[in-house]
């Protein structure tokens, strides 16, 4: 599965690279059509590779760390966290001079919301219990990303509001992709060496813990490992809700359910997902692109109302 | 000493006093079993020996080192642990499932398991009599079932020692006659079982020690015949028992509350 899935990501990625109002830019042969292909498409679709692959790779890893089919980084307000951080380094002008700072404070925002929802978990929270404590958190963040823009001397600040809650990763220059990438690859490394971890933690902690897993370090890495993914992806892409979400569920019943050999598989689907979705827009006949996140949360949406009824007939939330 | 031994163990909990001034020492090659009512410190006790809650005075010492600078993975190794009702939260196959309990060796389930692994996963299924299992998503088996392929999951560690928590808590007579027939063979393999047993029947028929536990006191410690005495389990239950010699057996059934 996992050669078959990395050749339609690949597939994905040229289509990604042609298409948009210049088709195949680079059979231009001029100096405009090299810029469209190294300034717009590049960027675009290289975005699309690691926010896609940094999405489905956090959901399978949320999902298998929180014992939760439901649990997804738009779901559970730990993109809305980044995206707030961001929103913030943005607009205090902090990013403008210090560049870093803003995929250093998405993945800031996005390491809290998790160390927030895993206390959760802790205090013995239910699968739908957490599911609210998610919502808690991306309501006040969506409010407070809202507040920081209609408190913003710029008057273009408020029509932004939609970038970050509903993302896109449109014209975004080399520059963007050169701050995100290494953090979103980085994630990644660190999550994998908690494969084992993950697949021990499927008996529930105390089993984990008896099996040698020490879970408390299993917690530090994986809350830096989706801070760095979640937190860099978000503050250059805004929120792209529910692909963590169907990532894992479309693989998971092909790898038997087993949460390790989840991820790399989620990771690709990801990458597929926004990738995909991000060709789609650009080719539906709407006079102004639709942003990526209202694609995604279209599908999504209804996908975590199937998902929540069948776990509930199938076999969790028991 | 050699084995797994408690020295004047004691567990605090707010203001109560979980465990108190508990030394056992757990032999090779016996079943021990814990007995005692809710609330006497049975889960607690376990959970100490294996190592998974740090004593707040006592110490618990597998072959004279303690637990705490044994090393997670080393202690996984030779303790292997059976928690209370252990559930699966993914509906993994019956023979991943098994195969968690080769994580402390090194197994990993996203890659082709080693000779070594796949032997002893085989070994354990055998010895719940769990093949047919082995190739069924758990959410498709019942709750026996599963929980014969929980025990295979423990025993695939072959630890020297092996804890169950309630293992028979949930299960009909026919299964937990199978798993105590289980954890009996597994002391005859030389492991030392420690399991905490609800039905005083079982401990009776099955341990070769029984331990009864009282407000996280060792109240009595011995063969079943002497630990389960009426006098001493009455006092530590709160109800009066009838001994009833069923083969040879004293097997004490509970009679009535005591006013």
């Amino acid at each position: 599965m996992t050669r078959r899935l990395v050749l339609l990501v690949a597939v994905l990625y040229v289509v990604s690279l042609a298409v948009g109002p210049s088709v195949w830019p680079w059979r231009l042969g001029n100096e405009v059509g090299w810029a469209i292909f190294w300034e717009l498409r590049v960027p675009r679709a290289t975005l699309g590779l690691l926010v896609g692959g940094a999405l489905g790779l956090s959901g399978a890893v949320l999902q298998a760390w929180l014992r939760n089919p439901l649990a997804e980084p738009g779901v559970i307000g730990v993109s809305a966290c980044a995206s707030f951080a961001a929103v913030c380094a943005f607009y205090s002008g902090l990013a403008a001079a210090f560049a870093l700072a803003l995929p250093l404070a998405g993945i800031a925002g996005a390491a809290i919301a998790v160390t927030l929802l895993m206390a959760a978990v802790r205090a013995g929270t239910s699968v739908v219990s957490l599911l609210l404590v998610g919502v808690a958190i991306n309501a006040l963040a969506g409010a407070l990303i809202a507040l920081v823009l209609a408190l913003s001397p710029n008057p273009f600040a408020y029509q932004e509001i939609s970038l970050w809650l509903a993302g896109s990763i449109a014209d975004r220059d080399l520059r963007y992709l050169g701050l995100a990438a290494p953090f979103i690859v980085a994630g990644a490394l660190v999550v994998q060496g908690a494969r084992r971890g993950l697949d021990a933690l499927s008996l529930g902690e105390d089993a984990a813990r008896s099996l040698g897993v020490e879970t408390n370090r299993l917690g530090l890495r994986l809350t830096l490992g989706v801070g760095l993914m979640v937190g860099a992806a978000t503050s250059v892409a805004g929120v792209i809700g529910f692909v963590g979400l169907i990532a894992p569920h479309l693989v998971r019943g092909r790898v038997g359910f087993r949460p390790g050999a989840t991820l790399v598989p989620s990771m690709l689907v990801g990458a597929v997902l926004v990738m995909g979705a991000d060709i789609l827009i650009r080719l539906l006949p709407t006079s102004v692109e639709l942003q990526l996140g209202v694609l995604t949360s279209l599908v999504g949406a209804p996908f975590l109302v199937y998902a929540v009824r069948r776990a509930r007939s199938a076999w969790l939330a028991t | 000493m050699t084995g797994l031994v408690t020295d004047r163990l004691a567990c605090q909990r707010g203001p109560r006093r979980v465990l108190d001034e508990v030394s056992l020492a757990f032999a090779a090659g016996a079943v021990t079993a814990i007995v005692g009512p809710n609330g006497s410190g049975k889960t607690t006790l376990l959970r100490h020996l294996a190592g998974l809650e740090t004593p707040a005075a006592g110490t618990v010492t597998l072959d004279g080192q303690p637990l705490a600078t044994l090393g997670p993975a080393q202690r996984a190794r030779r303790i292997a642990f059976l928690p209370q009702s252990v559930q699966a939260y993914w509906p993994l196959l019956g023979r991943d499932l098994v195969a968690l309990g080769r994580l402390p060796h090194g197994a990993d389930l996203a890659r082709p398991l080693s000779a070594a692994d796949a032997a002893a996963i085989a070994r354990a299924l055998d010895r719940v009599d769990g093949q047919a299992l082995a190739d069924r998503p758990i959410d498709a088996l019942s709750q026996g079932e599963r929980a014969r392929l929980m025990l295979a999951r423990a025993l695939a560690t072959e630890a020297a020692v092996l804890l169950a928590d309630e293992p028979v808590a949930s299960l009909d007579p026919a299964y937990a006659l199978d798993t105590m027939a289980v954890l009996r063979a597994e002391a005859a393999r030389g492991g030392s079982v420690v399991v905490s047993l609800h039905d005083l029947g079982l401990a009776a028929r099955f341990a070769d020690r029984v331990v009864v536990l009282a407000g996280g006191r060792v109240a009595a410690d011995g063969p079943p015949g002497t630990a389960l005495q009426p006098a001493i389990i009455e006092a530590a239950y709160g109800v009066g028992f009838r001994m009833l010699a069923v083969e040879g057996q004293p097997v004490p059934v509970a009679w009535a509350r005591r006013t």
